[in-house]
């Protein structure tokens, strides 16, 4: 596959100073934002797991006030979720997809540039949210990222401000989504079939698709929470003939979904780079691209499992429960798909690929906890302890940010046109992932124990597991200067990347970003390449 | 399906992206203290509409002016169309979460108050509790004060006519616009406005007759709570509706409109038939059932 009559003749460089960033329309600089600002968030989310770790070194009140605990565990699930996983994989999207496909540019740039800057106005919002209550604001948000009333209801201003920075959230990732299914049902060069296309691209497809359909109950729900906190509404109030439980429906209709959301590109980011560091076509591409479309179905009906002890009838638990196991089949189905592509492949173990099997392994392990969750009267015993908290790390840590890690290792060289150092790269997975398991893999332990998540004090027989947990906490969380040293050495030199920065980097089902240069001109295309 | 063109058209750099994020900022910021009786608020959600009035005013008008001198190739146009239906889509999930709180609260909640189901402990609690829907007699009156229902006739089934109408008529505008006859696009296009507006004013009054003779109140229980959300959101759409069709007619007026090239009309016109079949639900599931 080749791209003919890449024309940069008329290519004129980026505006000067500040007006190239503000008013940006360029989806790389955009793409370039999107990823600095996730990282941003990335140290100050991981700035309060860390608190939250010291907290729980030993049992007792040692640092913070419970409240001021539970509000850094909500914010903590805020920051990560939509500040540092969701815009670092949109960043992904905003740079590659365009070159994948042979676009010029995202479908609605402007519109592009909205998206992002709507991020940090939300950040501001979540940071005042966690200060006001210092400032006579109220009871802080201790609720969870859930928001559960009547907890929600109860809490002071910050809540509002937390409401607000929600839909301003929601609106930049509807907004997103929206610029990104355009691009790609709209943009592509000629010749760039459906099935001809990378499998990062299918996975921000359905991504999309999946914000696009449950976004709008996140903004339903915090609206009628919003209601009920200032209007005199009752949704959430049984005296008034409404349901708490109805939030945590609305909430989970859309938080199951949203799992997916941070899933899918990480799993569009494996089935690109074990294809090329196993210099072997991606073992059954169409089915995989099936597969995800069935995970995105499942993903929209089985949300209440995260509900199982609420009282749902036994017809509805089952249903769920039934639903929530057939999960992983799509997902069982894509793990052996990347497996039989490294099948007597031409392996190499650059940084990408080592995250990429770790990836493998523990997201299988996630899975396995997965289902284990899944059963209801199991369930019952698990819920609410760390066991979720474990599960819950295992899939979004190797399963989004991991993923994540791999796709900016593969691509570094192309956005920046420097080699990141191999040995600092190997040494950061090594570190990331040894300490990802000291932190997380001892917290089944603890939750089959009983320890209950969300609580700053614990009981003094969970002791040694803790302190285990704590220390791997802050592994993990040092690993990352590492990770912030390798992106800006490479940013500011190293070894010249070639405009195939890898050898196998064209193998099965590629996209047009290895046909340019590396680092890529300001504007890609500016007449539609052609794919054979 | 893709529609790539010779040329690729991107637009330069522009400012109105970040005055709209700064827009909604100042506008949040400024609910969320006004709602907290914090003494800036008032002012920043003042500053803050501002800003966004300004913003659509001038962002479009930077389009338009693009449009107008044919800088849009198909490619450019396709991209519209779609964004736009992926917009209405998104939309469409969200009244359906309204409408599902609604059934949520009819089909499970309802019996669940009334003491069915073997998990059923509320009636316990408030055992004069009559779990019928509407909910006139919330299950503690001293909170959530009791109430008259909302019947179907009358103004709500005068709205339905109205809304119908409207739909009718802008599909003749649409008509005279792919005819080219500008008579029939513009006087389709006052008559929508008119009856859209016409809904509003009825909308208003019927709050006010809720509000003063029904004691139908956003106090009132689930019922209130349920009844203002969702015709309280519809009415915001087909305010919005109104204010994009009182442009368009105006466009057309101008003659900006072509038989061949007109997404602005059609986005518009597509947003209406929405707000259109939203109010169709909202007669059957809010005012008649």
């Amino acid at each position: 596959m080749t791209a003919e009559a890449l024309d940069n003749h008329h290519d004129h460089g980026p505006p000067k100073g500040y007006k190239r960033w503000l008013f940006s329309t360029n989806h790389k600089d955009i793409g370039t934002m999107y990823l600095i600002f996730a990282t941003v968030m990335l140290f100050l989310g991981g700035g309060m797991a860390m608190l939250i770790r010291a907290e729980l070194f030993i049992p007792g009140l040692q640092l913070v006030e419970p409240n001021f605990y539970n509000n850094m565990v909500t914010n903590h699930a805020l920051v990560m979720i939509f500040g540092a996983i969701m815009p670092a994989a949109a960043g992904m999207a905003n740079w590659m997809i365009p070159m994948m496909i042979g676009a010029p540019d995202m479908a609605l740039p402007r519109l592009n540039n909205l998206s992002f800057w709507l991020l940090p106005m939300a950040a501001i919002m979540l940071i005042m949210a966690m200060v006001v209550p210092f400032f006579g604001g109220g009871a802080p948000v201790a609720t969870g990222w859930t928001l559960y009333p009547p907890l929600s209801v109860q809490a002071g201003m910050g809540m509002d401000l937390t409401i607000f920075a929600i839909h301003t959230l929601g609106i930049s990732s509807i907004l997103a989504s929206i610029n990104i299914i355009t691009t790609i049902i709209n943009m592509r060069a000629p010749g760039m079939t459906w099935m001809k296309m990378p499998l990062f691209v299918w996975a921000w497809f359905f991504t999309a698709l999946l914000l696009i359909l449950v976004m709008p109950a996140l903004a339903g729900g915090v609206t009628m929470l919003l209601f009920d906190r200032h209007f005199g509404t009752s949704f959430f109030d049984a005296a008034g003939g409404g349901d708490p439980v109805l939030f945590q429906h609305l909430f989970w209709f859309f938080g199951h979904p949203e799992v997916y959301v941070l899933l899918l590109p990480s799993i569009g980011v494996l089935g690109i780079v074990i294809p090329a560091f196993s210099r072997k076509p991606l073992f059954g591409y169409k089915p995989l691209v099936y597969w995800m479309g069935f995970l995105t179905a499942l993903g929209l009906v089985v949300w209440a499992h995260h509900q199982y002890t609420i009282g749902m009838s036994v017809a509805a638990t089952t249903y769920f429960m039934i639903g929530t196991i057939l999960v992983s089949i799509p997902i069982g189905l894509m793990l052996f798909n990347f497996i039989f592509t490294m099948w007597r492949g031409a392996m190499t173990f650059e940084t990408p690929m080592l995250f990429a099997i770790a990836i493998i392994l523990m997201f299988a392990f996630a899975g396995t906890t997965g289902v284990m969750l899944a059963v209801v009267p199991a369930d019952m015993q698990y819920h609410d302890t760390y066991f979720v908290v474990a599960h819950f790390h295992y899939a979004l840590i190797p399963g989004a940010l991991f993923g994540l890690y791999a796709g900016v290792f593969y691509w570094l060289p192309k956005w920046t046109g420097h080699m990141y150092d191999e040995t600092l790269g190997k040494i950061f997975f090594w570190w990331t992932t040894i300490a990802f398991n000291v932190t997380f893999f001892p917290q089944h332990f603890v939750g089959l124990a009983g320890m209950p998540r969300r609580i700053a004090d614990y009981s003094a027989q969970f002791t040694d597991i803790n302190i285990i947990s704590s220390i791997g906490g802050i592994m993990f969380g040092l690993s990352h200067l590492l990770f912030l040293y390798i992106i800006i050495k490479t940013v500011r030199g190293g070894k010249p990347a070639e405009a195939k920065s890898w050898e196998g980097a064209q193998v099965g089902t590629p996209g047009l970003e290895w046909t340019v240069a590396s680092p890529p001109p300001f504007h890609t295309f500016t007449t539609p390449p052609v794919v054979k | 399906m893709s529609t790539a063109s010779d040329q690729y058209y991107v637009p330069e750099g522009s400012h109105w992206p970040i005055i709209a994020a700064g827009g909604v900022f100042v506008l949040f910021i400024g609910f969320a203290f006004w709602m907290n009786g914090v003494g800036a608020g008032k002012i920043f959600s003042v500053v803050g509409t501002l800003i966004t009035v300004y913003l659509f005013y001038g962002w479009f008008k930077s389009v338009i002016h693009e449009s107008l001198s044919g800088k849009y190739n198909t490619q450019v146009d396709s991209s519209f169309r779609q964004g736009m239906m992926w917009f209405i889509t998104s939309e469409v999930a969200f009244f359906a979460v309204l409408f599902g709180a609604l059934a949520y609260f009819r089909i499970i909640t309802l019996p669940y108050l009334g003491g069915e189901g073997f998990l059923a402990n509320s009636h316990l609690l408030w055992p004069e509790f009559d779990a019928t829907w509407p909910i006139l007699t919330p299950p503690n009156p001293e909170a959530y004060p009791p109430t008259e229902a909302m019947g179907p006739m009358g103004i709500p089934l005068l709205n339905t006519i109205l809304l119908l109408t409207s739909g009718a008529t802008i599909t003749w505008a649409h008509h005279g616009l792919k005819h080219n006859n500008q008579k029939v696009l513009v006087v389709g296009l006052i008559l929508t406005i008119a009856l859209g507006a016409t809904f509003m004013g009825f909308q208003a009054y019927e709050y006010y007759h809720a509000y003063h003779a029904l004691n139908l109140t956003l106090n009132s229980g689930v019922y209130g709570s349920t009844f203002y959300i969702l015709t309280g959101f519809h009415g915001l759409h087909v305010t919005i509706g109104t204010i994009m069709l009182i442009f368009i007619a105006i466009r057309s007026a101008q003659g900006h409109f072509t038989p061949e090239k007109h997404f602005a009309f059609e986005g518009v016109a597509w947003y209406w038939h929405f707000v259109d079949v939203v109010w169709i639900g909202l007669y059957i599931f809010v005012y008649w059932l």
